[in-house]
């Protein structure tokens, strides 16, 4: 007999009880565990996605410039520990290698796509394992993706609009202008209104900055209206004044990475990184990856059934699923067993028949054989035969001959004398 | 500074504190103040307070459960731990209510805020255990009501379309009381015990500890210490979760000498030299339940609410939640069940 309570009542503590360190318990949990954070930077060649991501974590990542020259998209990744204070981050950063160099960009977009859902696939695979181990998993999913723009200062180009329009619904986008020191202050403000208007007129979904919890909705509001941002990457650090900073130094003037009123570097590394990064590892979570996870399991032919009916439908609908799968693969297999039968039999009947064939012949070009030597033996008996008649008819001859001679011989003289007579 | 793969951790060179190895601060600092002035400042660790903000914004379930016999002060125990009225106590002699013909699962949920920190609290309560003449597979309802837990949760989980969060009753701990008679645990105690400690937290106390003396305490404790470690009891925290040396030296203290707690609950107040104090009047003087020389209530305490709580809950997910799901997978999907565990033999659901 099992009796609930209905209706929670706040009741009021009587004292320090203690719970409130709850937070506490569950960060420090979190960080003996170490944090991950995953990005992904979508842009053209050269237009400073590398640099830019040394310049935000202030460390040199590994890699050398991409050449022109790839005959396809491809995504470079790579892993690196960082550490601040006490928390640990591995820290995934992923690059596309060769986007927008391809004379033909139409699939361009496919392989970022794909490498986006094979994360999402992986984590969905572990979350169906019988024996998981999800709390020790290592989250590759994407949590931000970061897509460079060229700073034309016209509008975006085709290519972008239909990447990020893929893109939407799998990953929270941030758009940023890059290498935006090409463009002037007034262009600029002309271009980030276009880009804009030509990102709602094409319904892209980009991320938007939490505005719900009061203690971060008026910074991120305020920074919801500067996208996209216009950055700057340099590692490289120049004196200026009385202190380094990170700039770019040019014959004309000095751009200042973190000057507010040169770029909008520190507000990107606000947004990405100090206000927001959890929340975007939450909206991946529990946005992103379940509508891959609905869509998917709905494509392999899962539905939810209402709660009053059996229960645990999606297990048996594996099961169903399962048996199907199997029942066909081994309907393809029988298949292919007598197929591949059906051939042995063919061929074999067929090199019989060609055995066959070879003994015919044999026994023809045999045969052949034993009548020519029969007719040779014949021929050559009947050149034997001659050959006798012959010498016999010589050696008579030459008997007669030997004879006549002797009678002639005889003869002549016996004419000789006659004449003498 | 150069930033390598995988293999090396590096510090990003700039910042200032010098971090040890897995330093557990008791409050980890707002990140504001020295960092943030210094040249090449990141910010990651600002994470801290970002994940910090959105859990209190989200609030926290806790749903503790109480097992023992009638009479050994469990509702009070829960009162005083949670310092308000959250269960309601069966009325001592004079009741209303009878004594249940079997075990009665009752859980009642209140919201408890304390420092911006909001907790909804179910307590369990189970009349009617141990109580029948005839006892037997009495904690089978107990079992089943915490497998019922178990599956309204996987099938949530399990669902196309599921909430963005998932609404956790599962028990994530479990108060055994153990009756003071200061010989040994009793056959149902270890019966309980044995079934239960598989699938739950369960945390053994000793109610009413008033009634012992320290010796006696001492003596008590060390008896049902090795009687559990005989009969196989593994109660939590187990020695098998330990994550890391840390954990197993502070939790080896609590489980060689600090477990079974030995308490003594009460809602009353009483001065004592000028403070108002919880505790109880006997003739001989005022146990002071809050006082570590009387009875060990502060551990107990600190034990469930301020360092253990969260982990009370990420061992029910963690461990007895998938236990239950692999279980349950494999019958329902006629595979055979998972003997060695390898990375090989990792069955997909599919």
């Amino acid at each position: 007999i099992v009796l609930q309570g209905e209706g929670c009542r706040t009741v009021p503590l009587s004292g320090h009880v203690g719970f409130d360190s709850l937070p506490d318990q569950l960060v420090n949990k979190s960080v003996n565990h170490g944090f991950c954070f995953n990005i992904l930077c979508v842009g053209e060649t050269g237009l400073g996605k590398s640099t830019l991501m040394d310049t935000l974590f202030n460390t040199k990542f590994e890699g050398d410039p991409a050449s022109h020259s790839q005959p396809g998209v491809q995504l470079k990744s790579n892993t690196y520990d960082l550490q601040e204070s006490n928390v640990n981050l591995k820290l995934t950063i992923v690059s596309t290698v060769g986007f927008g160099d391809q004379i033909n960009k139409e699939d361009s977009y496919k392989p970022i796509v794909e490498f986006i859902d094979a994360q999402f696939e992986a984590y969905l695979q572990e979350e169906l394992k019988i024996k998981r181990v999800l709390h020790n998993y290592h989250d590759t999913r994407i949590h931000a993706c970061l897509y460079f723009i060229a700073p034309t200062g016209h509008s975006l180009k085709s290519l972008d609009l239909v990447t990020m329009k893929k893109l939407d619904s799998k990953v929270n986008i941030i758009p940023i202008i890059a290498k935006s020191d090409a463009i002037s202050k007034s262009e600029l403000t002309k271009f980030k209104i276009k880009i804009t208007s030509e990102l709602v007129s094409n319904g892209v979904q980009i991320y938007q900055f939490p505005t719900d919890d009061e203690s971060v909705a008026e910074i991120n509001g305020t920074m919801n209206a500067h996208l996209p941002f216009a950055v700057i990457g340099s590692t490289e650090e120049l004196k200026i004044g009385n202190k380094m900073m990170k700039a770019r130094q040019y014959p004309w003037g000095t751009v200042q990475v973190e000057n507010e009123a040169h770029c909008d570097f520190v507000k990107l590394r606000e947004m990405l990184i100090r206000v927001n990064m959890e929340d975007l590892r939450e909206q991946t979570h529990t946005r992103h990856y379940e509508l891959y996870r609905r869509c998917k399991l709905e494509e392999m032919g899962f539905k939810d059934t209402d709660p009053d009916s059996k229960p645990f439908s999606l297990q048996e609908t594996y099961e169903a699923k399962r048996n199907e799968f199997l029942g066909e693969l081994q309907k393809k297999e029988e298949a292919m067993r007598q197929m591949f039968v059906q051939r042995v039999k063919e061929k074999e009947a067929e090199l019989k028949e060609a055995e066959k064939e070879l003994h015919e012949k044999f026994d023809r070009l045999k045969k052949l054989h034993q009548d020519e030597k029969k007719k040779l033996e014949d021929k050559k008996k009947s050149l034997d035969d001659e050959v006798n008649a012959f010498k016999q008819r010589k050696t008579a001859a030459e008997l007669l001959q030997s004879q006549a001679q002797q009678a002639g011989g005889s003869q002549t003289l016996k004419r000789d004398k006659e004449r003498k007579k | 500074p150069h930033a390598g793969p995988v293999e090396g951790k590096n510090e990003a060179a700039m910042s200032e504190l010098v971090p040890e190895p897995r330093q557990k601060p008791a409050v980890p600092m707002k990140p504001m103040g020295i960092n943030t002035n210094l040249l090449g400042y990141i910010g990651i660790d600002t994470i801290i307070e970002q994940m910090r903000k959105k859990t209190m914004k989200t609030g926290f379930d806790f749903n503790i459960m109480v097992v023992g016999q009638s009479g050994l002060g469990k509702s009070t125990l829960v009162n005083t731990l949670f310092k308000s009225q959250v269960s309601r106590k069966s009325s001592g002699w004079n009741r209303e209510e009878k004594i249940p013909k079997t075990v009665e699962i009752k859980a009642i949920g209140h919201v408890i805020e304390e420092g911006g920190v909001k907790m909804k609290l179910t307590v369990i309560d189970t009349p009617g255990f141990g109580d029948q003449i005839n006892n037997e597979n009495c904690w089978e309802p107990i079992e089943k009501y915490i497998n019922e837990q178990y599956e309204k949760f996987l099938k949530e989980e399990v669902n196309i379309a599921r909430k963005k969060r998932i609404p956790d009753t599962r028990v994530h701990c479990c108060l055994y009381f153990i009756s003071p008679t200061g010989h040994s645990l009793r056959p149902l105690d270890l019966e309980f015990m044995k079934h239960l400690s598989k699938v739950v937290n369960i945390i053994p106390v000793i109610a009413k500890a008033d009634t012992m003396t320290l010796e006696e305490k001492i003596e008590f404790k060390q008896r049902v210490r090795k009687e559990l470690e005989v009969n196989g009891i593994e109660f939590y925290p187990q020695k098998e979760f330990d994550e890391d040396l840390e954990d197993k030296t502070e939790n080896d203290k609590i489980r060689q000498e600090s477990m079974p707690f030995a308490v003594v609950g009460s809602d009353k107040e009483y001065q004592v030299n000028g403070k108002r104090v919880l505790g109880r009047k006997t003739p001989w003087g005022i146990i002071e339940v809050e006082n570590l020389t009387h009875c060990e209530f502060a551990l107990l305490r600190d034990f469930v609410i301020r360092t253990h709580l969260q982990d009370l809950k990420e061992v029910t997910h963690n461990i007895h939640y998938e236990t239950y799901r692999a279980k349950r997978l494999n019958d329902n999907g006629g595979l055979p069940p998972m003997t060695v565990e390898t990375e090989e033999n990792h069955e997909s659901n599919l």
